[in-house]
């Protein structure tokens, strides 16, 4: 802001604010005079020779410390490796390894830093600036330049030529964005059909998540939660963990009095036991805890939070929908199996799911 | 290892080679420009070198990842020296993961010395942003390289989500499985860029092997670039300096680059490497064999982002039951859709903020000289409300670790959090501008008084005065000299007429300007000689 004439040398450029804008900035008409800088004051290393001396011998003492930590850190490879019979000999190797290079590089830095600090001169400077833009010849002639190419070129009379390059150009890019059209195979089944099916079916066996064995209705007790995937999941060559993103289901069993079951849905349940996708609805963690007591499933990654008594509606929590929930019956040895697939798309929301489904 | 100076011998090795370069590439005219560039010293201006320097440190620790990592989901049978894991079915990824953990020696060092580089590498650009903003330096002619550092934030965070993802444990999986959801929730194109990005459905065979060559190619590319242009930028411009005597905003007060300034960059660069490597050995980070192999079906309590993905997944918590609707036939997930909106309420304010604050003020000159946060007031609480409201977020990834350490329930956490997304940002630019007039009032009231000294002396006909200290010119220069501005007053244009912008501006000015401590001038400064 203040225009003084340090040193007499500096070209200042305060002349260029009288025709730079400064907006609603208001320029102190009665301030102070900038005191120029303050008188250097002299470190003890300058004044007193065998404090610098002193310095120096600590700094030599640094840069010799961190050879020596280099040539140990190679020694701790050798001397600290990994026993395959021994897994915490690992942490051994990584900690020596690790405390051999920090102090090998940490001591080169203090001991730049402190050469520079202590033994350096450090006498301020002063530079000074000038305006970023280029000079007004300069600036003149770059606009001449421009003016010299478009005149002989014809840039600018030549519209339609222009134009039909510029056009040219801009559309070259588009093939460029087509060729990932085949990020996700042109062949394959539409995304949206694939996010409405899962392995469920009429008949298919409930087994437990990860072994696969079926579950009778009578290992169920009340209070108990089964963690459940179709049979046949765990055999599967291909695809596996993306059935098993969509398929993974819950299964419960409450006190039938406390299930509040809509007319329509009462055949879903079997004596008590519900069966609910484990995906949740927001963006499609597992929703893996389950509080006995208050029959609320929680997802633990964002917290919304289901009431299984009540179709597994949404009680807290960001969750925009409750979670679909899988019809189930007993087969002839009594064995628990889906009585269709879901009947609503499983996980979280996408633009193309409709609410017309039979739930 | 001497001190003493030698010049380099005309004839010696150094001077040949510097001789022989110099005849092919012109390097002098280098050297001439910038071996002797000055620049100014205070701390707060090596929060950039800490980006810069742990950014070097997450390259080469990456590059060593490289050698050993697989980066394809082939489905292979772990065997390595990890017994717990052995003969679990994984992919290949999480497998040379486990190899580079348990039987590369040093291996688990660099996966450590990266991870905790990579994280303090976006920690450092945040607080040289919030640096960079409460001074001001981002005034002109720094406006383009503020937005160049706001897209090396971003490509920051972009690197840290794609490198987490690339083990394909189960928390880097399910940290997926919430970008794939979020996707989806993207109104018309959302499914569609969901399977294109995953080659499918989730998790499918692709998506390690895509975020891998974005991760260790065309991310890198690009923040190379942009960090050139920013460091470009800035020795264009020149550093900014701090106010004080004898700085001018047309000179530059400091140390040479060489040998000064050099030396210490140097010196902090070996620093800030052995500090990353001392935590690398020491702490543990990221320990995936704990985790176990991603699978779709468990989860365990209490999943924590890494700390920069954690603003964004917070957002995500904060979002009342039921917020979605179906209108004319599509899913609308306002769950998903209002928290991008509240994040981008964020970041692109940040992004264009020295164009607004120049739209306010109208000043085109170039600034140089930074100002002292509490000179200028409105822009210091637009800067910690900002702040308030990212911290509300990121608590808020951490609801269930709060609900858990502190005995309260869930909900409530949850609640409290919504109510102080919207109010604590209100509250925050409130007190901070308050404080800050505080501050320049007491700033005046020394430059005009001096500084209490303590000693009560009572006076031959009996009254009592505290004696104070006047300021010495130096301070109070540096405590007077700031840039002040005034509410803008709309005048009809040329026609006669006030445009709705200039309205506008104009209110938007006084709401800025209206409350504000003017520098004291030599008449009052001479008035209260008079009184004291």
């Amino acid at each position: 802001m203040a225009e003084d004439e340090h040193g007499g040398e500096l070209r200042t450029a305060t002349s260029s604010e009288r025709t730079v804008s400064r907006g609603t900035a208001l320029l102190p008409t009665d301030g102070f005079q900038n005191p120029g800088l303050p008188e250097h004051r002299p470190r003890v290393t300058d004044t007193d020779p065998r404090a610098a001396k002193r310095v120096e011998r600590f700094i030599i003492f640094l840069f010799w410390l961190s050879f020596a930590a280099t040539v140990f850190t190679v020694a701790a490879y050798f001397i600290w490796p990994i026993d395959r019979e021994d897994i915490t000999s690992v942490r051994a190797n990584n900690m020596f390894l690790g405390l051999g290079i920090a102090l090998s590089m940490m001591t080169i830095g203090i001991g730049a830093v402190m050469w520079s600090k202590y033994l350096m001169k450090d006498h301020e400077m002063v530079e000074s600036r000038h305006k970023t833009e280029g000079s007004p010849a300069t600036r003149a002639r770059a606009v001449e330049v421009f003016q010299q190419a478009n005149e002989e070129s014809g840039f600018g009379r030549r519209t339609l030529l222009r134009n039909s390059l510029i056009g040219a150009v801009l559309a070259l890019p588009i093939p460029g964005i087509v060729l990932f059209r085949d990020l996700y195979n042109g062949n394959n089944p539409a995304p949206v059909d694939l996010l409405h099916e899962t392995m469920w079916d009429e008949g298919v066996r409930l087994v437990r998540d990860p072994i696969g064995t079926p579950i009778k209705a009578s290992d169920v007790t009340i209070g108990s939660v089964f963690h459940v995937i179709p049979d046949g999941l765990i055999d599967l060559e291909h695809h596996m963990l993306e059935e098993k993103a969509k398929a993974v289901v819950l299964l419960m069993r409450l006190p039938e009095e406390r299930l509040k079951e809509e007319e329509h849905r009462k055949s879903w349940s079997y004596n008590g036991i519900v069966a609910y996708s484990k995906v949740c609805t927001h963006v499609g963690c597992p929703v893996a805890l389950y509080e006995q007591q208050t029959h609320h499933l929680l997802c633990p990654c964002h917290q919304s939070q289901f009431d299984v008594t009540e179709h597994c509606k949404v009680i807290f929590g960001p969750a925009g929908r409750p979670l679909p929930q899988l019809p189930i019956t007993v087969d002839g040895e009594g064995y628990l199996v889906a009585q269709s697939d879901f009947l609503e798309p499983v996980g979280p929301s996408f633009w193309e799911r409709k609410h017309d489904y039979n739930v | 290892m001497t001190t003493t100076s030698s010049p380099v011998r005309e004839t010696g090795l150094i001077a040949k080679t510097a001789d022989y370069l110099d005849q092919r590439t012109s390097m002098s005219g280098l050297v001439k420009e910038l071996g002797r560039k000055i620049f100014p010293d205070h701390w707060s201006f090596m929060l950039g070198e800490v980006a810069l320097y742990s950014f070097v440190a997450v390259l080469l620790s990456g590059t060593f990842l490289t050698f050993f990592f697989d980066p394809t989901m082939t489905h292979t049978t772990y065997e390595g020296s990890y017994i717990p894991l052995k003969g679990v079915g994984m992919s290949a990824a999480m497998a040379s993961t486990l190899d580079i953990s348990f039987d590369v020696r040093g291996g688990l060092l660099m996966r450590q010395v990266h991870h905790w580089a990579a994280l303090l590498f976006v920690a450092s650009i945040g607080v040289h942003m919030l640096r960079v903003f409460f001074t001001g330096a981002f005034r002109k002619p720094r406006e383009l390289n503020w937005v160049i550092g706001f897209v090396l934030f971003i490509l920051a965070m972009a690197e840290g989500f794609t490198g987490y993802s690339l083990p394909d444990d189960l928390l880097s999986g399910n940290g997926l499985r919430i970008i794939d959801g979020m996707v989806k929730g993207i109104p018309l194109i959302g499914t569609w860029i969901s399977f294109l990005l995953f080659g499918g459905e989730f998790p499918g065979l692709d998506i390690v092997g895509r975020l891998y060559s974005l991760h260790i190619m065309i991310l890198p590319a690009i923040l190379i670039l942009f960090l050139a242009l920013h460091l470009l930028l800035m020795i264009i411009n020149k550093h900014t300096q701090w106010p004080g005597p004898g700085r001018t905003n047309e000179n530059v007060v400091g140390n040479p680059v060489l040998p000064v300034f050099g030396g210490k960059a140097i010196g902090f660069f070996f620093m800030v490497f052995g500090f990353i490597f001392l935590i690398a050995s020491l702490f543990q980070i990221n320990p995936v064999w704990n985790y176990g192999p991603y699978d779709p079906s468990p989860v365990s309590a209490g999943t924590q982002p890494d700390w920069y993905i954690g603003f964004a997944d917070g957002m995500l918590r904060l979002i009342p039951p039921g917020w979605e609707t179906y209108w004319f036939g599509f899913t609308w997930s306002w769950a998903i859709l209002v928290p991008i909106a509240l994040i981008m309420l964020l970041l692109i304010p940040v992004a264009v903020w020295p164009f607004i604050e120049n739209w306010i003020t109208g000043d085109k000159r170039e600034h140089h000289l930074v100002d002292r946060p509490r000179n200028a007031p409105t822009r210091t609480a637009i800067g910690a409300a900002g702040t308030m409201y990212y911290g509300v977020m990121w608590a808020a990834a951490s609801s269930d670790l709060i609900a858990t350490h502190f005995h309260v329930a869930l909900e409530h956490v949850i609640h409290v959090l919504q109510f102080l997304l919207i109010v604590s940002p209100f509250v925050a630019f409130f007190v901070t501008k308050r404080i800050c007039l505080g501050l320049q009032k007491k700033d005046r009231s020394i430059a005009l008084h001096g500084i209490e000294s303590g000693r009560v002396v009572r006076l031959p006909h009996g009254e009592f005065v505290e004696v104070h200290v006047p300021l010495a010119d130096e301070e109070r220069w540096s405590i007077t000299s700031y840039n002040d501005y005034g509410p803008l007053v709309v005048r009809p244009d040329a026609n006669g007429k006030i445009s709705t912008v200039q309205r506008v501006r104009a209110a938007v000015s006084r709401w800025f300007f209206e409350d504000r401590i003017e520098p004291i001038t030599k008449t009052e400064l001479e008035r209260a000689k008079h009184h004291d």
